[in-house]
């Protein structure tokens, strides 16, 4: 929420810097954000790895949020698939957050985090004995910057392959 | 090893019993008590004993320098320059001359002696209060010699007492997460430093990732969570043995561990299904028992002095808000209201006082509130700070801070800080690395 209004507000300012067409480098970071993060859930592919060919690894989360986006239920419907497809692997779902929080509350909210997508997995037919789920808390960021970008790349769960 | 150090400590003269010079402690001190802090005089036949055990040319200043460096951080006093003195060290430990003292602006006068005595370290300091022109206190120490830093603290501790009239906290230990390595892939050991940061020692490897280590009541043990085997578990470690063991036996992480006052149970958080609950664990026998049932995240739990209270964090409301409960996880009642999230409450050992973490706006604030929520004060603001922890006098928090990264990412930084509870004298405690996640001992000597 609080980040929402700062985002909102930063575009906003982002946006007047880009009708007044005055500062090229705000112009640039503006559409960066714009394209890769809706509200403040990232969108982009930057980070993402793939578990196979359209199997992406990860979703991210909004701030202070475990609820799973319309995408992220598409990438985890396509891991189920994979997953179904290949009986034998065996996932550790690693969940984290970003470093704007709290060390403890953010381990459990990683682990939040991970669990959301591993309830998905077995709504689509995944045991959970095939899952692990482990949380990093703020203590593995993909991205070490600190603005509202890298932070979102943060806020993840990521599937691994446990075998 | 630090507890078997064998301190003789007798009184030499009893005590004034009429208070002379009086440290208000309890509002920011602006104007700190001038004193001189004389260095301890040795005899010339002790100074070559000491030389060469400890490789110090003159252990009577060194203890000397400690005791007038811990005055000065406290920001209660404010040790003069050694320049002005005119008395010389011996002979204004037998009889200081008051008008020279005076005339220098001392209000307070520190003088002592160091002996070597059959192997041993032997050190006598008198305090003396030079408007009244009289012997506040005199005391005398014998121990080994490698316990001489020790000496200094304590000495600090004693003066610090008499004058303030509350415990000193100088004769104690620090346990924090040392930190070193790109942001992304930090490595992590603990580490453990006199409270002035000397004698830093590293007591894990860096092969696993360790976070949030806490003393227990007597500061032998510490409770902390390793990501040991991946496995994120709260553990259970004996500082001077070395030995390790996890805590319990959950099917799942394990986080926020701390020792309840009287050292016996291990209060933490066990997460599971998304959930996670505060239990704890009887050291002695090993039960476990459930104290918070909610499908809410409840964490950094942490006891009231005396054991019957339990504050902690949950965001059972939506968000991270502060709670208090009996211990038995009975009569939960959310105590902060204010705007903005709040995290890491933790009790004052005095048990007015529940000190936090707060974030609104984008920024992070080191606070205290009472225990039923009323009267919050914020101490200090930052880009990011976090996990206060009280000395064991419950009038000094320390903490740690974090730095931005510029837009290359780089700029990074944690270190550790300490502020008065009246939210002055804020400083940095100098680490051999980055640090975080810092703890206070209890005293160690009483």
């Amino acid at each position: 929420m609080t980040l929402n209004k700062i985002l909102r507000n930063t575009l906003l300012v982002l946006t007047a810097c880009l009708v007044l067409s005055a500062c090229a480098t705000k112009k640039e970071v503006a559409t960066e954000i714009k394209g890769q993060m809706q509200g403040d859930v990232y969108t982009g592919t930057d980070t993402v790895e793939y578990l196979a060919d359209g199997v992406p690894d990860r979703v991210f989360f909004a701030t202070n949020e475990s609820i799973l986006t319309t995408a992220s239920r598409e990438t985890l419907r396509a891991q189920a698939a994979w997953l179904r497809k290949n009986p034998n692997i065996n996932v550790v779902l690693e969940g984290h957050a970003d470093e704007r929080g709290t060390r403890e509350y953010n381990l459990a909210l990683g682990e939040r985090r991970a669990n959301a997508a591993k309830d998905y997995l077995m709504t689509y037919g995944i045991s959970s004995d095939r899952i692990t789920v482990l949380s990093y808390g703020k203590e593995r960021p993909v991205d070490s910057g600190s603005n509202p970008l890298a932070w979102s790349k943060n806020r993840r769960s990521v599937t691994v392959k446990a075998n | 090893m630090t507890k078997k150090i064998l301190i003789l400590l007798f009184i030499l003269i009893p005590f004034n019993a009429n208070a002379l010079i009086e440290v208000d402690i309890t509002r920011g001190n602006l104007n700190p008590l001038p004193l001189a802090v004389s260095p301890l005089s040795i005899d010339e036949l002790s100074r070559k004993g000491f030389e060469k055990i400890l490789k110090k040319e003159n252990i009577g200043s060194e203890i000397s320098n400690i005791v007038e460096n811990n005055l000065r951080t406290s920001g209660l006093f404010n040790p003069l320059d050694k320049k002005a003195f005119l008395q010389a060290p011996d002979i204004a430990n037998l009889k200081p001359r008051f008008e020279d003292w005076n005339l220098i602006k001392a209000q307070a006068l520190i003088t002592g002696k160091v002996n070597y005595v059959d192997d041993k370290l032997r050190v006598e300091f008198r305090l003396w209060d030079v408007l009244a022109a009289k012997e506040m206190m005199a005391l005398a120490f014998t121990t080994v010699p490698s316990n001489w830093r020790r000496v200094g603290h304590i000495i600090s501790d004693k003066v610090y007492e008499r004058l303030t009239g509350e415990k000193g906290y100088f004769d104690t230990r620090i346990i924090y997460v040392s930190e070193e390595g790109p942001k992304t892939l930090r490595i992590k050991k603990l580490a453990i430093m006199d409270q002035d940061g000397a004698n830093n020692k590293f007591l894990t490897l860096g092969n696993e990732l360790v976070l949030t280590p806490r003393f227990n009541p007597t500061s032998q043990m510490v409770t902390y969570l390793s990501y040991f085997k991946n496995m994120p578990r709260v553990y259970l470690l004996d500082i001077e043995t070395g030995t390790q063991e996890v805590v319990g036996d959950f099917p799942g992480m394990t986080f926020a561990p701390r020792f309840s006052p009287d050292g016996k149970k291990i209060i933490m958080s066990f997460a599971k299904d998304g959930k996670s609950d505060i239990y704890t664990m009887d050291l002695e026998n090993r039960i476990v028992e459930k104290i918070t049932n909610h499908p809410s995240i409840d964490t950094s739990p942490s006891y009231s002095p005396d054991g019957k209270y339990i504050t902690f964090n949950s965001d059972r409301s939506g968000y991270q808000q502060i709670y208090v409960m009996k211990n038995d996880g009975t009569d939960v009642k959310r105590i902060s209201f204010g705007n903005g999230l709040y995290g890491t409450p933790v009790w004052s050992p005095r048990g007015d006082l529940i000190a936090f973490t707060k974030l609104h706006k984008g920024k992070f604030y080191i606070g205290v509130m009472r225990t039923d929520g009323s009267g919050e004060r914020l101490l200090t603001e930052n880009y990011y700070q976090e996990a206060p922890s009280w000395s064991p006098n419950g009038r000094v928090l320390i903490f740690y801070r974090e730095t931005k990264t510029d837009s290359k990412g780089e700029g990074f930084s944690a270190k550790l800080w300490s502020i008065d509870l009246t939210g002055y004298n804020e400083r940095q405690i100098k680490t051999p690395t980055d640090a975080s996640d810092p703890s206070w001992s209890s005293l160690l000597s009483n």
